[in-house]
């Protein structure tokens, strides 16, 4: 065991509380939520969160108190069955303290911007009991999140990834009933079964993975796991590390299941942000750190993760140019950018994965939710509008609401239908800059400090390749979110709900402000000559500083610039009109159209996967099993040739000449049967039984006599 | 009178008094009728969890044994033979506890003949707990058949519209089956001197050649019953022509009989057999696994679906089986229980659904969650036990399973395992589909059709509430903590992987 042996001080007995705050504070909810009001319901389900994050901090502190050895935790037994030995133990060390005060911190914060935005939102859907039901999600997904990052083994780790990918799911299909738009329809809940089902590939490649590693370690809890794979051959980890690969690409978004993230963003904003930008989807990236000492033994597999990392950022970068849907391009945003974070983890540069991790959950996390509160801003201008309306036509039409308005499909986060926010919506427009420019990469905000350690480690562990695509994904980082500002907050209003857009509460504004603090000075946690991060998780896995390199900063701010430059150039300088088309339409054509379309991946996958499955199992049911092994070889062949059978050999010699009085009986049986023989029945089973017991005799005569 | 005072024939024959009760009760008392099997059912509940307090995991013997001499006459040594040890505990308390929920469950939905049904179903209790119980293939065999009278019954008499055609077919098929194991029980009989199971397992002396057609035999009784694939066809026609009891019955405990059957008699009789036919087993399982998950996926009426994924679940069970590892075979009975509890609790909420709107067509359903919060949330979580989402059930016995299978010496491929594990990305697409259809979305037609008739689709009521909830808790303790479980035949499988003559 590497963990300390002596029984630690400090709170770490708190560990389980990681869980069970959120637990309790959903339980409370399901149980008596429904005598609470609004607010109340909210604050539990917030002090639930805020609890674990204060565990979270406790748990840090005594780490640190402690000298930053890994100590478990033991709380159950699970499952023991032979060489298994599976508990449920949980790990405060560096990486995972580290995870759990993202997630209980962004959570919390998270979940007391959702006590505005749903009070909002369920107003507008028109569905008042459904905020319960929201915030107990939210808090499973808490409680799920911290099982998978404190879980001292692989499997215990796996609990929470599909917890994690069940909530997200049911917050996908929070409102289930409908689309986006809020008509009735099957899209929300398509979109969560999508998520469920792509996330279930995944799994079954960490499945795999578990089962190599099993009979190959024997073990499936970290140090054992470790220590084993020091004496076993390279080829076995290399297929653990690619197996798990899979799982990464699913719950991480990448190459090539990353498909279900954008549909993901059906789920109301505080999800897409909570689940879909800062926590969930990076627990990918937690993955193959938490692995750094089996990924550090096969180069061959570092390289393919950190391509797909790579491959994946450009990708997902390009298609985000094309977007039109405000939380779309965020969501393709933020494929790209856990690209980056996979292809950090996949070169070894651990710590500027995990520094990326961090500094984007607070980052996207922010523009989330301050799209969030430009939807809503329009959400509101719109109704403000309707209302406006419904007062000119008088007041006669009372009880049926403007039927003109209804009609008119409004879709509140087409950034075509925005414009000139920044003069409705102040509050909004500067949050969403902080965002902006952190995610762009641009000095002195966050994400400029961790997206450049990930290039100057690209450089100096010789992933050349790895080191310009990413190089090249900042730079369309850069040019989309200026296409988005410039789309969204400049210009003049091209919808009249922009026009009449209104600011949110405080109670949405002021989260807002707390991640947008830690989008500016987020840099701090790891800068360079402090390494203030590094020297925290070098406690866990082995890393070394990252060097600042001055060339490499001064190219990817260059490109960054020269991007938003060139997105001034499109769309600031000449502001997009209603109803006009993209204008990089035109100049890039076919290419324009493939971003447009998502390069349609969704239609290739759906002719080659989802259509064949469907028609195979549609035949397999209908025709294999039913028409032919059902109907034919069973009602047809079987039993038509058994009726048949019965018929000849029996009622014709045996019934007509009259061997006895016993067959005589039986071929009458036989003969009342054959009359109805097309669907048999009772007598059927008399006959057969007694056939049976004939049968029976004979041979127990036989046995007994010979 | 020591005899009947023996806890295991206690506990097989106390339904029994039920019945005694039942006979003096007028047909058209109907309460009467169900409080009287509801409560045998429940005392036979109560005497199972006696027996388990009596039960020591740690033993691998036969315990709480009852044994009496019974026919002999020209050289035959038939026994009254009861025993219990780990490899059945959990079936006889699964069987125990299913059947008052099943009683439960056809408080309103069962208006005709009340009497003569809670007959047949104590009846079949009797049959089910025999055949988990009986320790002499002779008495077993008498058990297994009996219990196809019972439920030959209840399909044909309470069943859908094609009741009587679903109902001969699911006797002549099983029957076809066993008629194949009452020869090799008898040629095991007479050729061993008794039919007492552990004793043949001890005389261990069936020549190799024989041992193969003697392990056919038997498994063509129980593949059947299972059923594996492609022995199912009975399986879509007895279910949804079952009345709801029923179907949780036939899906919870008769299938059970079949892997059962696999465990306790052909692994240990037949070790040299069992393991030579470890691989076409497996392949069978699996073919079975995805074929079952295609097929439910396919299908339009829900419980149809519902009895398709018993093909797919089944046949991790027998995966696990013949997996012959510790973790496989033991997974493999976990399952068992998981298989009963969540796809019985699937039927019975199918149930719930179909006494309200008559219809198991899931394309007129759609957005009952909204309309029938609690109903929607308990479907949920069956749903998710029915596709192993970690943290309950199901996830334990796929789990140990699948990892027993990947490492079987028996079965000497990992590409059984790793196909099987698709049929766990296969199971999120059917069940994710069923509870789509019928729960998310918006509103279907049947709403507004059952509102035309009445009040509309209302949520569950207490009496539903207090059958499905225990199956519920049972739910999360497996998922969350099957120490308890395992404890309970850890031994006892371990024992049994351990005369296997595994390369």
């Amino acid at each position: 065991m590497l963990f300390s042996e002596a029984t630690p001080s400090g709170f770490f007995f708190l560990a389980p509380w990681l869980v069970f705050a959120p637990v309790i504070g959903l339980l409370i909810n399901i149980i008596f939520g429904g005598r609470f009001s609004e607010k109340v319901i909210g604050t539990v389900a917030s002090l639930a969160s805020g609890a674990s994050f204060i565990v979270s901090v406790l748990l840090a502190w005594s780490l640190a108190a402690g000298g930053g050895h890994a100590v478990s935790v033991p709380f159950a037994e699970w499952m023991h069955i032979g060489s298994l030995e599976l508990d449920w133990t949980f790990r405060v060390d560096s990486l995972s303290t580290t995870m759990m005060l993202v997630v209980s911190g962004v959570g919390t914060l998270i979940h007391i911007y959702a006590i505005g935005y749903m009070h909002e939102d369920v107003r507008f859907k028109n569905d008042l009991g459904r905020f319960r039901r929201f915030f107990v999600f939210l808090n499973l997904f808490i409680a799920a999140m911290m099982i998978l990052v404190s879980g001292d083994s692989y499997l215990m780790l796996f609990v929470g990834w599909e917890g994690v990918g069940l909530c997200s799911f049911l917050l996908i299909g929070f409102w289930y009933e409908m689309d986006t738009l809020g008509r009735p329809s099957w899209a929300n809940s398509n979109a969560g079964n999508k998520a469920f089902i792509t996330n279930r590939v995944g799994d079954f490649g960490f499945l795999i993975a578990g089962f190599i590693m099993f009979w190959a370690f024997g073990s499936f809890q970290f140090d054992e796991v470790f220590e084993a794979a020091r004496t076993v051959a390279p080829g076995i980890i290399v297929a653990i590390t690619l197996f798990m690969l899979i799982g990464v690409a699913g719950k991480s978004a990448q190459i090539p299941l990353y498909v279900w993230l954008p549909d993901a963003m059906a789920g109301p904003t505080p999800v897409s942000a909570l689940i879909h930008a800062a926590t969930m989807v990076t627990a990918g990236v937690y993955l193959v750190t938490r692995s750094a000492e089996l990924y550090m033994l096969v180069p061959q597999a570092q390289y393919i993760v950190a391509m797909t990392g790579a491959v994946t950022a450009l990708f997902a970068a390009t298609i985000a140019v094309g977007q039109y849907d405000i939380k779309k391009v965020l969501a393709y945003s933020t494929i790209s950018q856990l690209g980056f974070m996979v292809a950090a983890v996949g070169m070894g540069a651990f710590v500027a994965g995990m520094f990326h991790l961090v500094t984007h959950a607070f980052f996207k996390a922010l523009l989330f939710l301050s799209a969030g509160s430009v939807i809503l801003g329009l959400e509101r201008g719109h109704h403000h509008l309707a209302h406006a309306q419904h007062d000119d036509h008088g007041k006669g039409r009372k009880g049926k609401k403007d039927s003109h308005h209804e009609d008119e499909v409004f879709d509140p986060g087409d950034m075509r239908n925005m414009g000139g926010l920044r003069k409705t919506m102040p509050v909004t427009f500067w949050l969403y800059m902080i965002g902006t420019l952190a995610l762009a990469g641009i000095f002195p905000f966050a994400g400029f400090w961790s997206k450049d350690e990930i290039l100057a480690d690209a450089l100096k562990e010789g992933f050349t390749g790895v080191y310009w695509l990413l190089s090249i994904a900042a730079f369309f980082t850069a040019f989309y979110m200026g296409r988005q500002i410039w789309m969204v907050f400049f210009g003049e209003a091209r919808h009249e709900a922009a026009a009449h857009a209104e600011e949110s509460p405080r109670v949405m504004t002021v989260p807002l402000m707390v991640l947008a603090f830690l989008s500016v000075v987020g840099g701090a946690l790891n800068l360079p000559g402090m390494h203030t991060l590094t020297l925290w998780l070098e406690h866990t896995i082995e890393v070394h500083a990252g060097e600042f390199v001055m060339s490499v900063a001064v190219i990817s701010t260059l490109l960054a610039l020269a991007a938003i430059l060139l997105s001034w150039f499109i769309y600031g300088r000449d502001p997009l009109k209603a109803g006009q088309p993209d204008p990089l339409k035109k100049p890039l054509g076919f290419l324009f159209t493939g971003m447009e379309n998502k390069w349609f991946v969704d239609e290739g996958y759906f002719a080659i996967v989802i259509g064949p499955f469907k028609r195979i199992s549609q035949f397999l049911a209908d025709v294999i099993d039913w028409r032919f092994w059902h109907d034919f070889v069973h009602d047809t062949v079987i039993a038509g040739a058994y009726n048949w059978f019965s018929n000849i050999a029996l009622n014709r010699y045996a019934d007509q000449q009259g061997i006895d009085a016993f067959a005589n009986w039986l071929g009458s049986a036989t003969k009342s049967l054959s009359a109805t023989m097309r669907r048999v029945q009772n007598g059927f089973v008399r006959s057969y039984a007694l056939s049976v017991l004939l049968g029976v005799v004979l041979i127990v005569g036989y046995l007994i006599l010979k | 009178m020591e005899f009947l005072l023996q806890p295991l024939t206690l506990l097989t024959f106390f339904p029994l008094v039920g019945v005694l009760v039942l006979l003096f009760i007028p047909s058209d008392n109907k309460n009467a009728l169900r409080w009287t099997a509801l409560g045998a059912s429940l005392v036979t509940f109560g005497i199972s969890l006696w027996v388990l307090a009596q039960f020591n995991a740690s033993n691998v013997d036969l315990q709480l044994v009852a044994r009496y001499d019974w026919i002999t006459v020209a050289g035959w040594n038939i026994q009254y033979f009861l025993g219990l040890d780990g490899l059945s505990i959990l079936l006889v308390l699964l069987t125990a506890f299913l059947a008052p929920i099943s009683i439960l469950s056809t408080w309103t939905a069962v208006e005709e003949r009340v009497k003569d049904f809670m007959l047949f179903f104590l009846l079949l209790e009797v049959g089910m707990m025999g055949v988990f119980l009986a320790q002499d293939l002779f008495l077993f065999y008498i058990f297994w058949e009996f219990t196809l009278v019972p439920m030959y019954f209840l399909i044909g008499i309470w069943g859908g519209p094609r009741r009587i055609y679903a109902a001969v077919k699911f006797f002549l098929y099983t029957m076809a089956g066993s008629i194949l194991m009452l020869l090799a029980i008898l040629w095991l009989g007479i050729y061993g001197q008794t039919f007492s199971v552990p004793d043949l397992i001890a005389q261990a002396n069936v020549p190799a050649n024989i041992q193969w057609w003697l392990f056919l035999a038997f498994a063509a009784a129980f593949a059947i019953k299972v059923p594996m694939w492609p022995l199912h066809s009975w399986l879509p026609d007895a279910h949804v022509e079952a009345p709801t009891a029923g179907s949780v019955i036939l899906a919870g405990v008769l299938l059970k009989m079949g892997t059962y059957g696999f465990v306790r008699f052909n692994l240990p009789l037949f070790p040299e057999a069992s393991v030579r036919a470890a691989p076409w087993i497996a392949l069978l399982a699996t073919i079975g696994i995805l074929y079952g998950a295609m097929v439910s996926y396919a299908q339009k009426d829900v419980k149809k679906l519902v009895a398709y994924s018993s093909v797919s679940h089944l046949g991790f069970v027998m995966l696990g089986l013949f997996a012959m590892n510790e973790q496989g075979v033991a997974g493999a009975i976990l399952q068992m229980i998981n298989h009963g509890l969540s796809t019985g609790a699937l039927f019975l909420l199918v149930g719930m659904i179909y006494e309200q709107t008559h219809t198991r067509e899931m394309k007129v359903y759609g957005g009952l969650w909204k309309i029938t919060p609690v109903f929607g949330s308990i479907m949920l979580i069956v749903s998710l036990s029915s596709m192993g989402l970690p943290g309950l059930n199901g996830f334990v016995g796929e789990f140990t399973i699948l990892l027993g299978a990947f490492g079987s010496k028996s079965i000497g491929t990992n590409v059984y395992a790793i196909l099987s594990a698709l049929g766990v990305i296969m199971a999120a697409v059917y069940i994710l589909y069923m509870f789509q259809k019928m729960f998310l979305g918006p509103q279907g037609e049947i709403v507004d059709e059952v509102k035309k008739h009445g009040h509309g689709i209302r949520d569950l009521n207490l009496r539903e509430l207090v059958t499905i909830v225990p199956i519920l808790i049972f739910i999360f303790w497996i998922g969350l903590y099957p120490k308890p479980f395992f404890d309970l035949m850890a031994p006892a499988v371990a024992h049994l992987v351990g005369m296997l003559p595994i390369p």
